[in-house]
């Protein structure tokens, strides 16, 4: 019976053959470690953020009026609105740690060179569209820091010159951000930018079965096949992934609830403090600090005196990534088997980025705006030491099969 | 219009984080609340509603499901913690929520800014900030209320002099000492503030206790499904080596 509905399916639309391509006969290495769940886990994001939308959009009123008050009548008077509202918060902070673990991972592994370099490149704008559902997202609350943080954000694109104002005027929909700001933004953060999210995921994963996972010996698996044409160190993601990614998600799960239970403002870092005062245009507040994963970029923005410039460096910082492929010319992709040299680049920019998050949350006093400075220099330094080390670089040898 | 404007967005760009306010610089008095004590927030409920509500809302809780969180019948709420009026001037119903009668444009008038909403005030000051606060006004003469406050500027005035009695400032070593007796000796006024912010606490989110509780069965419950789920894995992954 069971069969015979599969069989007239199949002759209408590839259910097993779509099946089997990406799950069931697509072969993995069976040699991924803990930087490997991570990919799971930002979609397993997705659709809670997805989920957890959905119910706030229905309570929610993007009014410049009601906003807040709808985030707070969410948080009482919905039943399980609370639950529903905490876990969207907590998601949005946890996709940024599964995202740069994710990219992390590709950074050391070398997963973002050939044959991948169009996969790091789609995954680089799905981060960039997360940035800005983020950014939209977090003027809706209509805080204090939802309204002032937007304020400096958009008054960023101010600072191009010639075309910037009449820009930040055309984005806000008003001089100062306002009722038109809240009511786009909401517009662009349930529709507009979910949807780009979804496209975008979809060819990521398209884009990785084509090409392959990589793994952390950077060993190609596709070198050692069986008679069959089935590679001898891979192993079919379902269902071996799909139960190990199962076990990921029960931990992270376990993280995730501990914080949306016990702390859902994670100590002001996943919902600032200053958010729980309604949006006032007349009252500036005294410390503006952006979202924790926003901030090793501010700290760059800071980092240079000049506005222009800053805003020139802090996309730099963020457009340079997109780069990586052409800028690493090693051969080799695995930091297992790559020189010192490279490991002590990859411990600079670690620190680097931690430094700068670090300083985006705090005020900027003399002494931080010039240790900021050094740990831009540091950040970007990594990407032009790396350019020149790679070419000739001493490495190890890299085994031929999986270890 | 447009320049002052950009001059402002400017000005507030240059200054973020290179003030810090008088604010920042108080040592704040550390307070150990419960907000499952029931005693607790009906004593600090009733203080709000005697000496705050005049002027501040909480415009976000309802007075039901405050007498249901901090344990009292509705007989009673409507009795003795519903004082406020509806639009109609009729008393305010016990679903309704807790909204002043005074007029924005009229306290702006009296105040110079109309008080803050209370609803959401510890969460965004925190409990610590609003037990320090409320127990920081002391005489001043150059004060248009009489009254200054070392924590924070404002426009409020001493509402709760009957209570403490009146308090001077030491400026040398910042420390207070009552010099009029009020209704309550320090220590009963300390626990009649503790006693507040543990209500205002409470109403910052009213669900914090049963988040709290029903936390540990669904992290009992991901712990269970994690088990399973390894040994599951564990038994698949037998064959690979």
């Amino acid at each position: 019976m069971m069969s015979k509905i599969l069989n007239w399916i199949d002759l209408r639309y590839p259910l097993t053959s779509t099946w089997e391509q990406h799950l069931s006969k697509y072969y993995a290495p069976k040699n991924f470690n803990f930087w490997y769940y991570f990919g799971s886990l930002a979609l397993l994001v997705l659709v809670i953020q997805i989920v957890t939308g959905i119910f706030l959009a229905m309570h929610f009123k993007p009014d410049a009026a009601t906003a807040f008050a709808s985030t707070e009548y969410i948080m009482r008077d919905v039943p399980w609105g609370w639950l529903v509202r905490y876990m969207h918060s907590t998601g949005a902070s946890m996709f940024f740690i599964a995202i740069y673990l994710h990219m992390f991972r590709g950074l050391i592994y070398g997963s973002f060179k050939k044959p991948r370099e169009l996969l790091w490149v789609i995954g680089m704008l799905i981060y960039v569209a997360l940035m800005a559902e983020a950014f939209m997202g977090y003027l809706l609350p209509w805080g204090q820091m939802s309204y002032w943080g937007g304020q400096v954000i958009i008054s960023l694109f101010g600072a191009i010159p010639a075309i910037g104002e009449p820009l930040a005027l055309w984005i806000r929909g008003d001089f100062v951000i306002a009722d038109a700001t809240l009511n786009r933004f909401f517009a662009f953060h349930v529709i507009a930018i979910p949807l780009i999210l979804v496209i975008l995921v979809f060819v990521h994963i398209i884009a990785l079965h084509k090409v392959g996972s990589n793994n952390p010996d950077g060993v190609n698996i596709k070198e050692h096949k069986d008679k069959n044409g089935v590679p001898l160190d891979g192993i079919p993601f379902h269902p071996y992934y799909t139960l190990k990614d199962i076990v990921g998600i029960g931990v992270f799960m376990m993280i995730f609830f501990a914080i949306v239970f016990f702390a859902p403002e994670m100590g002001g870092y996943f919902i600032e403090h200053a958010n729980f005062i309604p949006a006032n245009p007349m009252a500036t507040p005294e410390h503006i600090a952006p979202l924790w994963y926003f901030t090793p970029f501010y700290a760059i923005l800071r980092a240079v005196p000049d506005k222009f410039m800053g805003v020139v460096a802090m996309g730099a910082a963020i457009m340079i990534l997109f780069a990586l492929p052409w800028i690493d010319r090693g051969k080799v992709l695995s930091i297992r088997y790559r020189s010192v040299a490279y490991k002590v680049l990859i411990a600079i920019f670690v620190i680097s980025f931690f430094v700068l998050g670090y300083l985006g949350m705090q005020p900027a006093t003399a002494t931080m705006t010039l240790i900021a400075q050094i740990a831009s220099i540091a950040y970007f330094g990594f990407f032009i030491a790396l350019f020149f080390i790679s070419k000739n670089e001493k490495t190890g040898e890299v085994p031929k099969r999986v270890t | 219009m447009k320049i002052t404007i950009n001059t402002f967005i400017a000005l507030s760009f240059l200054l973020v984080g290179t003030v810090s306010f008088a604010a920042g610089n108080v040592k704040l008095d550390s307070v150990d609340i419960d907000v499952s004590d029931h005693e607790s927030l009906q004593r600090g409920a009733k203080t709000f509603i005697n000496y705050c509500m005049g002027c501040h809302s909480l415009s976000y809780q309802r007075y039901n499901r405050m007498a249901d969180d901090i344990g009292i019948n509705i007989d009673q709420l409507k009795e003795n913690l519903i004082f406020t009026t509806d639009k109609n001037g009729k008393k305010s119903k016990d679903g309704a929520l807790m909204k002043i009668t005074m007029q924005k444009d009229y306290t702006e008038k009296a105040f110079g800014v109309a008080p803050p909403d209370l609803t959401v005030i510890a969460r965004s000051n925190g409990t610590n900030w609003l037990y320090t606060y409320l127990r920081s006004f002391h005489k001043d003469e150059k004060s248009a209320t009489g009254f200054a406050n070392t924590v924070k500027i404002v426009s409020m005035p001493n509402v709760l002099w009957q209570l403490q009695g009146e308090q001077v400032l030491d400026k040398k070593t910042g420390k207070f000492s009552i010099s009029k007796l009020g209704l309550q000796t320090p220590k009963e006024f300390d626990a009649t503030i503790k006693d507040l912010v543990t209500f205002l606490s409470y109403t910052g989110e009213p669900i914090q206790q049963t988040r709290k509780t029903l936390g540990i069965w669904v992290l009992l419950f991901m712990l269970i499904f994690t088990i399973v789920a390894y040994f599951l894995k564990k038994e698949y992954w037998r064959d690979i080596h």
